[in-house]
């Protein structure tokens, strides 16, 4: 099992989530974060051998309706908080030369 | 007679009598706005023009026909800016539909007045981390109101409105509530839909109302309650008169009292005002039994790793692209997205964001997610055996009164460690309130009530029975 105080990066996982930190940031954040860490930890001690994890506390499994087109917001209001468009889409920046 | 002072039940039955209009309520809550707003800071929004036209085709017939409910800024109401606290949103985001919740109460008569100041998307305990600006406790100007739900908390125990709706996903429902000396109650886990909420924890996050008094949570919720083809995480069961419920006295009510509750570490003042408080409930014919929650303390690591997590996934979707705050003078997408998401994100938001993707990355997943869902098995589990034993689970609301302002701000850890009492009703799904129940050193003490799942009624029961017999839930701040 890795360690996480070895382990945790905040530089690197905020890479992963696409946030970009200050210097400032990456300094507090990681020492704050490993104090969280840290603390996480507790739960190692338990032993969970044959228990099954919970994912949601009132399962509900397989909710469906009927396959019926309702009304829908328009493709005017899906787009009036966009902070770019074009030609009736999100204008998304430039991914191909 | 003061409008904005009057519990609903009470205005409702001003506007039916015809002694007042739901446009002098308005007005009214107007006039409490402009007096006491500028200090506590709990609106970071109000159109009171568009209420005004609502309340001007009022049917007071209705169940809460007329009357204004204020509304905590992560709910979608038509037209109305939804800003969740956060840079990413406020100035340029506006709901293009109403939320269900918006709708039922629509249904009933209500009108949604006024945008109240959170914690940014709701991670927090005490609304510093709004992107927007700082709410005061309304009892003193120096203390958090609490949070997230911290401005819907705070302007109804300022009498600037008659009830709002806040979200609960560790306790941001009931642990202001408690901080401000009003009624706070988090539904069961499903009891209430949450299509048109902004998600922070999808499987924690629950809407319920923060009112004056029990009467009126149960009216409100009753209104909200119910199954929702655009949720599917909605329950199947169908939604008792609250209201009607209440009223019987306490016989044969079973109160837990769980021992890993009263083990110190909870302020002296909180500990004598709920110990009174469930002296109380005796006194009403509630039998005392002790109960344990054996997984209680690592109940608060389960849940800062599941809702971190369930955080990462759901807030991946401010990209700039569809809405939000978008960076100017970007090279590539990478940089666009991760341009957007450092300037529009306060600092608390990063934080979760990278906390949960940690705990779901590659090499950790099994060893933070995978567990923690498996402790909270064993949360819920503790809970179903305590509740087959007794009724109802009473215990504070928070281990303190309302923090100083920037007390506990640059300390993330200890204000996770003060949701102890809410953050495992969240984890199991069940329902839990909190009810006025005395003071210390002048701040508000709160008394959590938890029930079963889908037991909101034996938990509304016990609280109107105690607001009943004593006097704490008729004082108000003066702020």
């Amino acid at each position: 099992m890795p360690d996480p105080d070895a382990d945790f990066d905040v530089g690197y996982v905020a890479q992963l989530c696409r946030l970009e930190l200050t210097a400032d940031e990456t300094v507090q954040f990681q020492a704050q974060l490993s104090g969280v860490i840290e603390y996480m930890k507790k739960i190692d001690q338990l032993d969970l051998s044959g228990i099954e994890a919970t994912a949601h506390a009132v399962p509900a499994f397989d909710v469906y309706r009927e396959d019926e087109p309702g009304p829908s917001l328009t493709v005017e209001e899906v787009l009036r908080n966009a902070p770019q468009k074009s030609q009736n889409q999100f204008a998304v920046t430039k991914v191909v030369e | 007679m003061d409008l904005a002072k009057l519990t609903m039940m009470e205005l409702r039955g001003v506007l039916r009598k015809g002694k007042a209009t739901s446009v002098d309520v308005v007005e009214a809550i107007r006039d409490a706005v402009a007096e006491r707003d500028p200090r506590v800071g709990g609106y970071i929004g109000l159109d009171f023009e568009t209420a005004l036209a609502e309340a001007r085709t009022a049917d007071a017939k209705l169940p809460m026909g007329g009357i204004p409910v204020a509304i905590k800024d992560l709910i979608n109401v038509n037209g109305q800016p939804c800003s969740c606290g956060s840079r990413m949103l406020a100035g340029t985001y506006r709901s293009p539909y109403d939320a269900t919740v918006i709708r039922k109460l629509r249904e009933a008569g209500a009108i949604p007045l006024g945008r109240t100041n959170m914690d940014e998307f709701a991670m927090g305990s005490s609304t510093e981390n709004s992107g927007i600006q700082l709410t005061r406790n309304p009892w003193d100007l120096d203390r958090s109101p609490g949070g997230s739900s911290g401005g819907a908390a705070a302007v109804v125990a300022a009498d600037m409105a008659l009830a709002s709706l806040g979200s609960d996903t560790g306790g941001s429902i009931r642990q202001p509530a408690s901080f401000c000396g009003v009624v706070g109650l988090k539904p069961t886990y499903g009891r209430v839909s949450r299509y048109g909420v902004v998600a922070f924890a999808s499987s924690l996050d629950q809407i319920g109302p923060i009112t004056k008094t029990v009467e009126d949570a149960a009216l409100l919720l009753g209104v909200i309650a119910g199954e929702d083809p655009k949720d599917s995480t909605t329950l199947r069961a169908p939604v008792p008169d609250y209201v009607k419920g209440l009223g019987a006295d306490l016989k044969g009510m079973r109160v837990g009292l769980p021992k890993e509750y009263f083990i110190g570490g909870t302020a002296p003042g909180v500990r004598a005002a709920v110990d009174a408080g469930i002296r109380k409930l005796e006194e009403l014919g509630a039998e005392l039994v002790e109960v344990s929650l054996p997984h209680t303390e690592p109940a608060v690591a389960v849940y800062y790793i599941l809702a971190t997590a369930e955080a990462s996934a759901n807030l991946a979707r401010f990209d700039g692209v569809r809405y939000g705050h978008r960076a100017e003078n970007v090279n590539d997408l990478a940089e666009h997205y991760r341009k957007s998401r450092s300037e529009g994100f306060g600092a608390e938001v990063k934080r979760r964001i990278i906390l949960g993707t940690y705990v779901l990355s590659s090499g950790y997943h099994d060893q933070y997610y995978t567990r923690a869902q498996q402790v909270r098995t064993l949360i819920r589990r503790d809970f179903e055996e305590v509740f087959a034993k007794v009724d109802i689970i009473a215990s504070p609301a928070s281990p303190t009164t309302a923090f100083r302002i920037g007390e506990l701000a640059n300390d993330p850890l200890h204000m996770y460690l003060a949701d102890v009492f809410t953050i495992a009703a969240n984890l199991g799904g069940i329902c839990g309130l909190s009810i006025p129940c005395g003071f210390s050193e002048s701040m508000p003490v709160g008394m959590q009530l938890l029930g079963p799942a889908l037991g909101e009624g034996a938990i509304l029961k016990a609280a109107h029975a105690y607001e009943k017999a004593t006097e704490w839930h008729k004082q108000r701040p003066n702020p």
